[in-house]
């Protein structure tokens, strides 16, 4: 449905184009310009989610600078990589670009086997756009007053302690089996679809822990239905003031965070790239878009993090993060 | 009790604006005519929308968005009469009296019903979220992973227990129905299963699609081969609305099926699924001559259609509430309100008053809209069936293609319902009833997701399914009624049934 929307968008914006075209006859110069047309931004995952806000407001105001909509298409399936896929086999000419995900960019070629791209050379990286950091959350009359003693009861705990996450491929599945691998711990795993019915066993205290994005459990956090024992980002946010970072808290190597950052498909011409790239910096810059991404708890990282050039670094840095990780965890299920 | 009432004149004055109550009217109308649309949902409209939202108040946005939904609900149950489609798992039930009624032609009566039962049923949610909506939270965290195990197989009884034909070819058909569930990516370990190495059947089979090839294809397909049974429908259209001897008849179901679906809507766990089988179930029970449910018994329409216009409505409580969506259209809603700047959660009650009593009220309200804009529509619809078959089925091909082509943009989906299709087809001709195989398919996924979660959580020990109270009662309740299905006396009616049919 979004994508006939998108289609019917692009059709009346080609008619109006035609229109002011042949009515203004603009200069010749302007004429050859990107963009000419809207561009679409494939979303990988449903509308409503996480990373479709995140997308929807950093579109919103790119669409300004460019002067051109861009038109959000959700393209949802196989953990994300379904509409990267589709959004990699485009044409390189910035009418199609992506929306990836700490999943469809990092965790993926750990997950799905024959994955049709690499996050590393499929894709001309623009730059990122949002974190959203993890959180440790557990059932509210979970015993241990701190971290420290939260994690030490984790461990000694073993396989009686009960941990949830969303599914195989999700945020809080990654970031749980990294969470067990550095603390060294072994608790049962619990699966849900979504992290919905998760947080509503948590809250129940039918599991003991998970960890998860921030957007998703800051509610309950704060409203003291699940306690959190630490925020894994290096400074605390302003959503959960009261949330001791990891490093604080005790936990030195668990940063972790759901970044999304915006890519287009490999071979982009460079005046196309730089249009983008000024126009995510630009949105990125704009008090009342940061403030809407920060309201939700998410991070703007600083100007040096999210460049193109930052961007392909990290996607190389998460790669080879989460495969070891991953591999393990998954592998250990069969 | 003042409190309420303070509450709700707060609500009603947010829900009585120009604006917001232009916009119910919107969302409503939206919502009837992409419900009667077959394979268009509430899910791919309301991801459409979204972004028209935007530029409006939160209130009215999610009063829209609200107002989609239970208008869909509606309009569901209008192609589930009249072309044997179910647009929703919540109107499966309703093609199976709804549909008869409308060959006997009495679709305008079967109409009328269900738009009056969705009204009182959704009067009366409305009340109940207003007044209890927040201690009946609680329930919801007493159903852990066996109880909705537990749930679930209940589920599976009143399929067996609904089920027209032979006993043993609706058992057989519950088990196509969930193994055709288990079709996809598992959730546990990321392992392909039963997907041949085909790429789009790694999230498994769409319930869109698996419904419209079942029913409407296989329908079509029946009709196309059967030149008498088509004529009926066209022939004597009947009555319009239902008279009063018919209200007096539906009465009890709607008020049942009110209370069933209430119930069911307020759990989490897509329990919601669930209320208008157990209300058919129940009013086949209780009748006195079951033989007539199948055959286009109005209580076989009024107590279930009632029933998922209730739970449409109580399943809002879980999400303003606690701030966790019971479905897919709720969490839908939950990124409506965060990208309009509303945390959803326990604070939204006491934070946002004025968007939590102003939608309750804007319910209530869209509830009255959609009787004004159905029953005059009732009309409409049924002249529908006046258009001779060789020009309808072709518009109602066409209306699957594009719709299940919409929620996914897969070509393979449309390929999918024609495969259904003469699988149903073959179905009907071999005297199996597709109703229980899409009921398994609906239930068996969340079946084997309960039980694996509620083993892991035991450890293995299957025991924990005993231990627990609720979880015990529900299967008590479940063994009862089976052996009440096979008892030799009403076996023997339903082979009757099965032997006319």
């Amino acid at each position: 449905m979004t994508r006939t929307l998108t289609r019917r968008l692009a059709g009346l914006a080609l008619i109006a184009g035609a229109a002011a075209g042949l009515g203004l006859a603009a200069p010749g110069a302007l004429a050859d310009a990107y963009p000419q047309r809207p561009i679409t931004m494939v979303v990988p995952f449903a509308a409503g989610g996480p990373t479709d806000v995140v997308a929807r407001i950093v579109a919103d105001h790119m669409s300004r600078t460019l002067g051109q909509q861009v038109v959000i298409e959700n393209v949802t399936g196989a953990g994300g990589t379904t509409g990267i896929t589709r959004a990699a086999q485009a044409a390189p000419d910035g009418y199609t670009i992506m929306m990836g995900h700490m999943g469809t960019h990092g965790a993926a070629p750990a997950l799905f086997k024959g994955l049709k791209y690499d996050p590393a050379t499929s894709f001309d990286p623009i730059g990122m756009a949002a974190g959203t950091p993890i959180v440790i959350v557990a059932k509210k009359d979970f015993a241990a007053p701190d971290l420290k003693a939260f994690l030490a009861a984790v461990k000694s705990g073993g396989a009686s302690v009960n941990q949830a996450h969303a599914g195989v491929g999700s945020v809080s599945h990654s970031t749980g089996v990294l969470f067990d691998s550095i603390i060294g711990a072994k608790p049962t795993l619990v699966v849900y679809r979504g992290t919905g019915p998760a947080l509503n066993d948590l809250m129940a205290g039918q599991v003991d822990f998970m960890t998860d994005q921030i957007v998703n459990v800051a509610p309950q956090i704060n409203g003291g239905t699940i306690k959190a024992y630490a925020i894994a980002t290096p400074e605390r946010s302003p959503a959960l003031p009261n949330v001791p970072t990891t490093k604080e808290a005790g936990l030195d190597n668990y940063e972790v965070s759901a970044w999304n950052a915006v890519f287009a498909p490999k071979g982009l011409p460079k005046d196309v790239s730089a249009a983008l790239v000024n126009a995510l910096g630009k949105a990125l810059e704009d008090e009342s878009t940061r403030k809407r991404i920060l309201d939700l708890g998410g991070t703007v990282p600083p100007t040096a993090e999210r460049g193109p050039a930052a961007l392909q670094k990290l996607v190389e840095s998460e790669v080879a993060r989460w495969t070891p990780v991953l591999r393990a965890a998954v592998d250990g299920n069969n | 009790m003042s409190d309420l009432v303070s509450n709700l004149g707060l609500g009603f004055s947010i829900a009585l604006s120009l604006q917001n109550l232009a916009l119910c009217f919107l969302g409503c109308l939206v919502g009837t005519l992409i419900g009667v649309l077959p394979g268009v949902g509430p899910i791919a409209t309301i991801a459409m929308l979204l972004p028209i939202t935007f530029g409006l108040d939160p209130v009215g946005a999610l009063i829209m968005l609200a107002g989609i939904y239970y208008g869909a609900q509606y309009g569901g149950s209008t192609t589930a009469i009249l072309v044997n489609i179910p647009g929703e798992a919540t109107s499966v039930i309703t093609t199976l009296d709804g549909h008869q009624m409308a060959r006997q032609g009495r679709a305008g009566i079967a109409l009328g019903i269900a738009a009056i039962g969705s009204f009182c049923a959704g009067t009366v949610a409305t009340m109940l979220i207003a007044a209890i909506g927040a201690p009946l939270t609680r329930l919801a965290l007493v159903f852990g992973p066996a109880e909705y195990f537990a749930l679930m197989v209940m589920g599976l009884v009143f399929a067996v227990v609904l089920a027209r034909g032979s006993i043993l070819k609706a058992v057989a058909m519950i088990l196509v129905g969930i193994l055709l569930a288990t079709v996809g990516t598992d959730l546990e370990t990321g392992q392909e299963r039963l997907t041949f190495g085909l790429a789009f059947l790694t999230d498994g089979i769409d319930f869109s699609v698996l419904a419209m090839g079942l029913f409407g294809i296989a329908e079509i397909l029946r009709n196309l081969d059967h030149t008498e049974t088509r004529d009926v429908v066209r022939q004597h259209i009947g009555r319009l609305l239902p008279g009063r001897a018919e209200l007096r008849q539906a009465a009890g179901p709607i008020l049942r099926g009110t209370a069933i679906g209430s119930t069911l809507g307020i759990l989490p766990g897509n329990g919601a699924v669930l209320g208008p089988f157990a209300a058919y179930t129940v009013e086949k029970r209780i009748a006195r001559d079951p033989s007539r449910f199948g055959r286009g018994a109005i209580e076989g329409v009024a107590g279930p259609e009632s029933a998922n216009n209730a739970g449409a409505q109580t399943s809002f409580i879980p999400l303003l509430t606690l701030g966790i969506p019971p479905n897919a259209v709720m969490a839908l809603m939950v990124g409506a309100m965060t990208i309009h700047g509303i945390v959803p959660g326990p604070g939204v009650m006491t934070k946002n008053p004025n968007l939590f009593w102003g939608m309750i009220a804007s319910m209530w309200l869209g509830n009255l809209m959609l009787l004004i804009i159905n029953l005059p529509l009732v009309g409409v619809w049924v002249r529908l069936l006046k258009v001779p078959y060789r020009l309808m089925f072709p518009a109602i091909l066409m209306f699957c293609a594009i719709g299940i082509y919409s929620i996914n943009a897969l070509p393979t989906d449309v390929m999918l319902i024609a495969l259904f299709g003469l699988i149903g087809y073959a179905l009907i001709k071999f005297g199996f009833e597709p109703a229980p195989l899409l009921l398994g398919f609906v239930l068996g996924k969340l079946m084997e997701e309960y039980l694996r979660r509620a083993l892991t959580l035991s450890r293995g020990d299957a025991m924990v399914f005993l231990e627990r109270p609720i979880c015990a009662g529900l299967f008590a309740i479940s063994i009862i009624m089976l052996v009440a299905a096979l008892t030799p006396s009403l076996r023997r009616s339903r082979d009757d049934v099965f032997s006319e049919a």
